[in-house]
């Protein structure tokens, strides 16, 4: 596709008759192009800004207050205080990495399943309906998660447990699990619609049942793919913001229990902004915890392109 | 003539099995959701009613309606929609109709990975940065839209570049044979034939926009307003900014109340995506090539 659309233009700088087509059709076709091309990298653009501009926002900080080893290491995040304020960011990343481990223990296994069954086993109608509901699944919106955690997933850990407060790990954990898992069970399904039916085929002539052919050849070709729909999965668990705020019970500890509450990065940052002077430590902190939450996000994106590229090179 | 051995029946066997367990999952990955939407149809259903829509909440919003809340919900996603599909399209078309393969390419298609990826309070903090602080806008409509066109950019890009990679090369080179330039080609052969996809995926990006709450909350979205936006510099208040502020801010709100938000905010991102998902069934039946 890619040397047919550069033959067109070519013959341009020589002959007469092309000369002759400088009109007001040719420009408007560069004005156009450019455009278009400015279009394009906006992608590229944004992503720089978003990192320049948070960056902006909490360089200040990170110079002036900013310290590695207490941001890494303390479990205390106390900006407040007025006496001595510390931003050790532990139990917020603990807090997270606890939510986001329970909704991987809650999504994996189910979103692969369900991706299997629409992939492999389903057929017709009850393949289109039941992707079509993963779809609609998947765009039920973060907040009105969080409202269901807190609201009716809150009263039944209380009654199903018998623990005292029913917005902690579990809670978030189940409730960012059924979010996340919609979207890894479409990835994955995408993955295993990747393998070529010839593979299939080819088992199938061999005489191999279904579920031989999925578990030999399907998913051993489809392993990139479902790696990195789970990658994917883990880092929309990380950066869900409203369903974590409203569900985790919103406490600075380090968890000893499932049924304890915790807070995250992302809850913390969108608790505590709303109450900060613009410039102040506070806020650079915030600001820093975003840098942080960009880099990890970034690089899971990253590493989740390499290993599908690393089928497409195959 | 083909007769079952032991080992056919046993594999078989096993294969039943595994079919069961995979249906199971998939029937559990669904069924608590379908469960939760109708506790909220139960809950939230009696509370719709005109008033609820079309009035003011009171009494510290533990009664009345929502109706700020929706309009402000309307006014962002329209605005955030001026601002992304135009762009949105001009990206997909880059995409499609003009590069190569080649590195610039490979970073816009990451780039869109992880503008879809970055946290969505990593956005609302991007556009208190650079909107609300820098370019001066303050918290408004304004700032907070683009802040949410930005991050569903990925959305219309992804679904227009699908929807133009249908069109058949063939069309575009008919097109061309005829001495039309690569604009005039797109113009009038590549967007009409791939107009209705285009669409589905801007209708997608409604249902997208609608429900976002992170990103607003502090760029451009109110707590409560006595009064409607008159401006994009204002701000205003949004349904599901709403649906947090009455179930965790509020004290005294009755039960239904918050029900009752979050079911009409999911019928809106649940009809939205109903209509992009039959209408995408409906052109692949229409399809004539």
């Amino acid at each position: 596709m890619a040397d047919q659309k550069q033959e067109q233009p070519m013959q341009a700088a020589t002959s007469i008759d092309a000369i002759d087509k400088r009109n007001l059709d040719w420009f408007l076709d560069k004005g156009v192009q450019v455009l278009i091309f400015i279009g394009g990298i906006s992608a590229i653009i944004f992503v720089l800004g978003i990192f320049v501009f948070i960056t902006k926002e909490g360089f200040d900080f990170v110079l002036s207050r900013f310290d590695l080893a207490e941001f890494f290491t303390s479990p205390n995040w106390r900006p407040t205080s007025s006496a001595n304020p510390t931003y050790g960011a532990l139990a917020l990343i603990v807090g997270t990495a606890s939510v986001t481990g329970t909704a991987m223990i809650v999504a994996i296994p189910f979103s692969l399943g369900a991706a299997i069954y629409i992939g492999e086993f389903a057929t017709g109608k009850t393949r289109e309906a039941l992707k079509i509901l993963v779809e609609l699944l998947a765009a039920i919106p973060s907040v009105v998660w969080g409202f269901i955690g807190l609201s009716i997933m809150n009263a039944l850990i209380i009654d199903l447990f018998n623990v005292p407060i029913g917005l902690n790990i579990f809670n978030a954990g189940v409730i960012l699990g059924l979010m996340a898992a919609p979207i890894m069970t479409t990835i994955a399904e995408d993955a295993l619609k990747a393998v070529p039916d010839e593979y299939r085929a080819a088992a199938e002539a061999m005489g191999a049942t279904r579920w031989q052919v999925i578990r030999k050849v399907v998913l051993p070709a489809a392993k990139n793919g479902l790696v990195a729909a789970v990658l994917l999965g883990v880092g929309r668990g990380f950066g869900e913001t409203m369903a974590v705020l409203m569900a985790t019970g919103h406490s600075v500890q380090i968890p000893d229990s499932i049924f304890d509450s915790v807070r995250a990065l992302t809850a913390t940052i969108a608790a505590e902004l709303g109450e900060t002077a613009v410039g102040s430590d506070h806020y650079g902190a915030l600001f820093t915890l975003g840098i942080f939450l960009f880099i990890v996000t970034f690089l899971i994106n990253l590493t989740a392109d390499l290993v599908v590229r690393g089928i497409k090179k195959k | 003539m083909f007769v079952a051995t032991d080992l056919n029946r046993q594999n078989d066997k096993i294969q039943q099995r595994w079919r069961i367990l995979f249906m199971v999952m998939t029937l559990l990955l669904i069924l608590p959701v379908l469960i939760i939407l109708l506790l909220l149809i139960i809950r939230g259903g009696p509370m719709i009613s005109w008033t609820f829509l079309f009035e003011f909440p009171e009494q510290g919003m533990t009664a009345g309606g929502i109706f700020p809340a929706l309009l402000g919900t309307i006014f962002l996603v329209s605005v955030a929609l001026i601002a992304s599909v135009p762009l949105g399209i001009a990206a997909a078309l880059y995409l499609s109709e003009y590069a190569g393969d080649n590195w610039l390419t490979r970073v816009i298609n990451l780039a869109i990975i992880n503008l879809a990826g970055v946290p969505s309070i990593v956005h609302a903090l991007f556009g208190v940065g650079a909107f609300v602080i820098f370019f001066g806008f303050g918290t408004s409509i304004l700032a907070a839209s683009l802040t949410l066109a930005i991050m569903t950019l990925p959305v219309v890009i992804v679904a227009t570049k699908e929807s133009l990679q249908a069109v058949p090369q063939a069309f575009r080179e008919a097109c061309w044979s005829m001495g039309a330039t690569r604009w005039q080609t797109i113009r009038r052969i590549v967007i009409p034939n791939a107009v209705s996809g285009i669409l589905t995926g801007i209708i997608l990006e409604v249902s997208r926009t609608a429900g976002e709450t992170a990103p607003i909350m502090f760029t451009g979205a109110a707590f409560f307003l006595p009064f409607l936006p008159e401006s994009v510099f204002d701000s205003t208040m949004a349904l599901s900014l709403h649906l947090y502020v009455i179930s965790t801010q509020v004290p005294g709100v009755p039960e239904a109340l918050p029900y009752g938000v979050a079911l009409l905010l999911i019928a809106i991102v649940l009809v939205m995506n109903a209509i992009s998902i039959a209408f995408r069934v409906y052109l692949r039946g229409k399809k004539k090539w």
